[in-house]
């Protein structure tokens, strides 16, 4: 039941990337020290929304096809961007490399990212530069670990409650 | 016996850096930060809002927690609220009481059994999640040209339906926060019906894993048509009782107009979609701007509001489902024969009748429930318009039966992030109505 034709227009828009998969918009790798740049001329351009941002680990898919001259790094910070006037959607795919787990904070674009940034904090461990709040938002203040880690196994913690009497 | 029932109660809720602190315990510049971060503007901005007391040691205010347990918090929403008499001056949303690590869940389980996961995610819009992550399965499959006609029309009409259920509970717990218990009573009634209808349809009420990567899980039974007319045929009249109850009424007004006011631009800059963004009057309709399904094919009205506030949200929400209502009209006179699943042996399984003949359809069978099927390399972002707005699905697929990363963008996650704008300066008593309007759903938003 494979049809061919259905990519055609699809592939010739983001001739840069190969993944005729990739959905609705551009795909953009963005290394980085471009990345804050990037997104503000982004938002300068028009993109006035920010969707969504959201990490992976691909501590187990480390040899994931990237096009040419990214080099893949085990965290990936993938952010979704919108641009209602002229209905595009653009998703900005960045390496993070595990020994600097770090990104500058999108707040100052879009405070909106304040709680998404957090919860990638509270997921995955990475940490971004200047956000007001940088707290944990969805695990208890005490908890260890990052859980969508991919080295953070399932059921591998305790169920904790605090308080509990042996 | 050392510690007393009240020491150990603030330590068993205690969630540390993550709450709001007393004025009397915070510098000039942590405060400023504090309310930079809650109200999610720059600190100078923050600055310039005169939050600063002019004497630090004069505390007049006070920090009181609503929720987790609040009745009106529609769930366990935490909010610490700041307190100078009856005014809220900041406000902090603590979630993450109902996270129970449904994306880690999704990784365990394959793309057939991701169904079951998602759609109790936000649970009042089931069909929504199941809708979206089936849709983002399909793009990476590449097949998601080939759904069968009948299989879309009938998500469409499931997923108005949903839209109309979600918000018929909006209505009910709205009227219940603001004190119109008898509202309540009937939002449930009306939701029931919509309900009854899903359970003849999937067997279930809520959390249906009816939408599947493929298609459905079924045909629609014998009569469905009788049960979508019925709810047509008494909707109207009820939506009518809603407007005489509550709309027309001049309590209901003066308790909702002009409060919780959202200006166009803050919404934009929080990332709010749905009736929210709607009521501060930008036209976003996914839709109708992005169109998925056939809704290119139906025709419907984008309902906007232009004052950003409470009474906007609820009208729009009221005025959506008349205008789900004059959808599904029109999927009923257009509701194509065939089949209900694609006929894709990599996704779907062999019909009962013929694992009875086929040994290799039995194999298939098992194999497809046991292993699932493999999804190629790459990676996708699906949005949709759920009732609370833009529902997202990011798959990772690394060529497995699982996916490697699932992550719902959950519109009630990003739009309780809203809570501290539309709340300064107002009552405690109005609080509670802009909780109710932004309509969070607590299992999407901690997921």
């Amino acid at each position: 039941m494979s049809d061919d034709t259905v990519h055609e227009d699809a592939v010739d828009q983001d001739a840069v990337d190969q993944e005729p998969d990739a959905g609705p918009g551009d795909v953009r790798h963005v290394a980085r020290d471009e990345y804050l740049d990037t997104v503000k001329a982004l938002a300068d351009e028009g993109f006035e929304m920010c969707v969504d941002l959201t990490g992976v680990d691909y501590l187990e898919h480390l040899g994931r096809t990237l096009p040419a001259g990214v080099d893949p790094e085990r965290f990936e910070v993938v952010v979704n961007l919108l641009d209602i006037r002229n209905r595009r959607r653009v998703r900005i795919r960045v390496q993070v490399p595990e020994h600097d787990p770090v990104l500058p904070t999108l707040f100052d674009l879009y405070p909106g990212t304040e709680a998404m940034e957090r919860e990638v904090f509270d997921m995955f461990g990475l940490t971004f530069t200047d956000h007001p709040d940088l707290t944990r938002i969805l695990m208890p203040e005490d908890w260890i670990g990052h859980p969508l880690r991919k080295d953070d196994d399932v059921g591998r913690i305790p169920v904790q409650f605090k308080e509990a009497h042996a | 016996m050392s510690t007393s029932f009240y020491e150990r109660a603030v330590a068993g809720t205690d969630e540390g850096e993550q709450q709001l602190r007393p004025r009397s315990e915070l510098t000039a510049k942590e405060l400023m930060r504090e309310v930079g971060s809650v109200l999610r503007m720059s600190e100078a901005e923050a600055a310039s809002l005169g939050d600063l007391p002019d004497d630090p040691d004069d505390d007049q205010t006070m920090i009181i927690n609503m929720g987790p347990q609040h009745p009106s918090t529609h769930g366990v929403l935490r909010l610490m609220l700041e307190l100078q008499g009856e005014t809220v001056l900041r406000c902090k949303p603590i979630i993450g009481y109902l996270h129970t690590g449904m994306e880690k869940t999704g990784e365990q389980l394959t793309y057939a059994q991701g169904g079951t996961n998602v759609t109790r995610m936000d649970y009042l819009s089931p069909l929504a999640n199941e809708l979206v992550f089936s849709m983002a399965t399909e793009r990476l499959l590449g097949i998601d040209g080939d759904i069968p006609e009948r299989a879309v029309w009938i998500r469409m009409l499931l997923a108005e339906l949903n839209r109309m259920s979600s918000h018929l509970l909006f209505m009910a717990t709205n009227g219940m926060d603001l004190g119109a218990v008898s509202m309540m009573i009937y939002g449930w009634r009306e939701r029931e019906e919509v309900l009854r209808f899903f359970q003849e349809v999937t067997g279930l009420r809520m959390n249906h894993n009816f939408i599947r990567p493929g298609g459905l899980a079924a045909d629609l039974p014998p009569g469905w048509r009788d049960g979508v007319l019925r709810i047509l045929e008494l909707l109207p009249e009820r939506l009518d009782e809603y407007d005489i109850l509550m709309t027309g009424q001049p309590i209901w007004r003066e308790r909702l107009q002009g409060v919780g006011v959202i200006t166009p631009e803050e919404a934009l800059a929080l990332g709010a979609t749905g009736p929210i963004l709607r009521s501060t009057g930008v036209e976003w309709d996914l839709r109708r701007d992005e169109p998925y399904l056939r809704y290119d094919q139906v025709d419907f009205d984008v309902i906007v509001g232009s004052y950003g506030d409470a009474f906007d949200r609820y009208a729009i929400r009221l005025a959506e489902i008349r205008e789900s209502m004059k959808i599904v009209r029109q999927i009923l006179d257009r509701m194509p024969g065939g089949d209900y699943r694609i006929q894709d042996k990599k996704v779907t399984p062999p019909p009962r009748a013929r694992i009875d003949e086929s040994m290799e359809a039995l194999i298939h069978h098992f194999k497809i429930f046991t292993e699932g099927f493999k999804v190629p390399e790459a990676e996708t972002y699906v949005g949709i318009e759920s009732p609370r707005g833009e529902i997202g699905c990011y798959i990772v697929s690394d060529g497995s039966a699982n996916p490697y990363r699932m992550h719902m963008r959950d519109p009630s996650f990003v739009n309780i992030q809203c809570l501290p704008h539309m709340m300064r300066g107002g009552l405690v008593a109005d609080a509670v109505a802009v909780i109710s309007s932004v309509d969070p759903v607590l299992g999407g938003v901690d997921r």
